[in-house]
């Protein structure tokens, strides 16, 4: 009998093509947005973390605390300069590395071809706190670094732009229209969870990039890599000490500085993600809302277009339950139809944002569950009335609609 | 043969609006109806046929008075318990077929006993089987629009039929049909009546489709004015 029902659905369905397939539209573009964006949600999130846990967990960065725009700050603004990174150096035991970095996108230029690259100052520390490294040829060495020499390490992006597979080793390129003699290429590292291509770089000594690029002294970041073993916490706390002696802040006065480790980053990474998600959730569904309505009227019209086949079922015997179950599985049908196209579509879109933002395609079964179950609801819920309409329909009357 | 009475009207009223504007279709009808009858009811647009004829396939209900069907106070069933007594007991054959479109001769026929709860295979060769009785074996496979009006009222037939009901309750059944078709159909009506003992009412205001007939009641005014028996006559 159910199984009868449903076939008959099916086959009603089947009957307005058209009609059918622009009612499902609201709920196949409802459930896509929703499956998309949770599944490009939830493969962001897994992105970070895998970045963050590239980075390595035991990673705490240092950053000057910016000044409040409004100006009402209640601390002394100060860039982070060498003082405070030979502080840190000298004063933190259980730390493998104190490495301090400025970046900027400077744009690049070898013969005609130019691109624009995120530029970075370092030391040799910061391949250490990062554990990053060459493909090929050679990091800089510290008495590179101390002499602030014109040499730079290249990431594979711009590697492909310039040379193409070719080796650019010992060639110059042109970084703010200081000449750069290449000596290294770093391994690929990908996009990072935002989308930032993490190849796009130029590493050169801190004084190189402080003389001839910035034209300052200041350091934008100082990265600590905390040995493993020793909580992250702990080092955080005595990174904070030495900072506010080294800064010479009065015991009441407030940090004028930041000091983070990756999970809290990670954290506020991922949570900006779920809230982008949750605003789009609400969006998609106010979408299925749309569509729900939709069914419901269109079942308005099929219970009236109907209305003598009605009238026949109920004089051969239907009960008001027959007709109720049929139009309701009618809906059902209609809208778990458009949630399954709405999964296809959905899963296929993530799939493409997944492959051009090179982040993991990480569907949920539960959150496809999900979609199937409160799509067959919203058939359900909307086409009650619709349905509860025809199973009330008087069988003389119903049989006398022309 | 009227020992034993199929049904009953014992002073059956059928009130419609209120006030001023009270129409009654019905005034204090008094019928009985024995099993194995041919009846034809007659008479002009609102003299109140169509109205017994609903009362009588319990698709409506008296609004004074008693209907009676099979010893069971039918009137006063609600809509569900009526819906089963007309799936158990009787079998509709209306004047435009009132067929499912696009929908086979076969399915068509099944409809009743979905709603009987019959399993698939025994529908299928109960359906058959009635196909046969009137005549369109080998069309099982045909909808309505492949199928000229006769061959598509012989199908509302073995609809009806299928379920072995007690009553056939027939409205206009050959109003949309040719006369040959017409007298097909009727001789049809006559050998389902005959061979099966299958009680069959039918409203129809043409005097040689009445003819076939046992029994001729007229309707006037909301009752019955004339109740003639062919057998009598003979």
């Amino acid at each position: 009998m159910f199984l009868e029902t449903v076939r008959l659905a099916l086959r009603s369905v089947r009957r307005n093509v058209l009609r059918s397939f622009l009612t499902l539209l609201g709920i196949v573009i409802g459930v896509a947005a929703v499956i998309a964006m949770i599944t490009i949600g939830s493969g962001t999130t897994e992105k970070v973390k895998n970045d963050i846990s590239k980075l390595g967990s035991n990673l705490l960065v240092v950053r000057a605390a910016r000044p409040d725009r409004s100006g009402s700050t209640s601390f002394t603004p100060r860039q982070l300069d060498d003082k405070d990174v030979a502080g840190l150096v000298k004063g933190l035991d259980n730390v493998n590395a104190v490495s301090a970095a400025s970046q900027k996108t400077v744009r690049v230029v070898y013969g005609a071809e130019n691109v624009a690259a995120e530029v970075t100052g370092t030391d040799t520390e910061y391949f250490v706190a990062r554990d990053w490294d060459v493909a090929e040829g050679r990091l800089f060495t510290e008495s590179e670094v101390r002499g602030g020499t014109n040499v730079c390490v290249i990431g594979e992006t711009v590697r492909q732009q310039f040379f193409g597979a070719g080796d650019p080793d010992g060639l110059s390129i042109r970084v703010n229209r200081m000449s750069c003699k290449v000596i290294g290429v770093l391994q690929t590292k990908g996009f990072s969870g935002f989308g930032q291509d993490q190849d796009n770089v130029v590493m050169m000594p801190l004084l190189t990039y402080q003389r001839r690029i910035a034209g300052d002294r200041d350091i934008d970041t100082i990265y600590v890599a905390a040995r493993d073993g020793v909580s992250t916490s702990l080092v955080q706390q005595n990174i904070e000490t030495i900072m506010r002696e080294t800064r010479r802040i009065a015991p009441d006065g407030e940090d004028n500085f930041s000091v983070r480790d990756m999970t809290q980053i990670a954290d506020a990474m991922t949570s900006a993600t779920t809230t982008m998600t949750g605003m789009l959730g609400a969006v998609a569904g106010v979408s299925l809302l749309v569509g729900g309505i939709g069914i419901m009227n269109i079942m308005l019209v099929s219970v009236t277009e109907r209305t003598r086949e009605i009238g026949i079922r109920l004089a051969i015997g239907a009960h008001e339950k027959h007709i109720l179950i049929q139009f309701l599985v009618e809906a059902t049908v209609l809208s778990l139809l458009g949630g399954l196209i709405g999964i296809a579509l959905g899963l296929g879109l993530a799939g493409a944002a997944a492959y051009s933002l090179s982040i993991p395609f990480a569907p949920s079964i539960a959150i496809i569950l999900l979609a199937v179950g409160f799509s067959a609801l919203i058939g359900m819920v909307f086409g009650f009335f619709p349905a509860l309409r025809g199973a009330r329909l008087n069988p003389i009357d119903a049989l006398r609609h022309e | 043969m009227p020992d034993s009475p199929l049904l009953g009207f014992r002073n059956v009223w059928k009130t419609y609006g209120r006030g001023e504007a009270k129409v009654h279709a019905l005034a204090g009808v008094d019928l009985a109806i024995a099993k194995g009858e041919f009846v034809a009811i007659m008479g002009p647009s609102g003299s109140g046929k169509s109205t017994a004829m609903n009362i009588i396939g319990c698709l409506d209900t008296p609004t004074a008075g008693v209907y009676s069907f099979q010893g069971i106070d039918a009137g006063r069933l609600d809509r569900t318990r009526r819906a089963v007594l007309r799936n158990l007991y009787i079998g509709f054959v209306f004047q435009g077929y009132n067929l499912l479109a696009r929908t086979t001769a076969a399915e068509n026929v099944e409809l009743p006993l979905i709603y009987r709860g019959v399993p698939a295979h025994e529908r299928r060769s109960r359906a058959m089987e009635a196909l046969e009785q009137v005549g369109l074996a080998g069309r099982e496979h045909h909808t309505p629009g492949e199928l000229s009006g006769g061959q598509q009222q012989r199908v509302a037939i073995a609809r009806a039929i299928v379920t072995k009901p007690a009553l056939l309750v027939a409205d206009e059944p050959t109003g949309n049909l040719d006369t040959a078709r017409s007298h097909e159909i009727m001789d049809l009506l006559t050998e389902l009546n005959s061979e099966l003992g299958l009680t069959v009412v039918m409203v129809t205001h043409e005097a040689d489709i009445a003819a076939y007939a046992q029994r001729t009641i007229g309707f006037l005014d909301g009752d019955v004015a004339s109740d003639t028996s062919s057998l009598e006559a003979a």
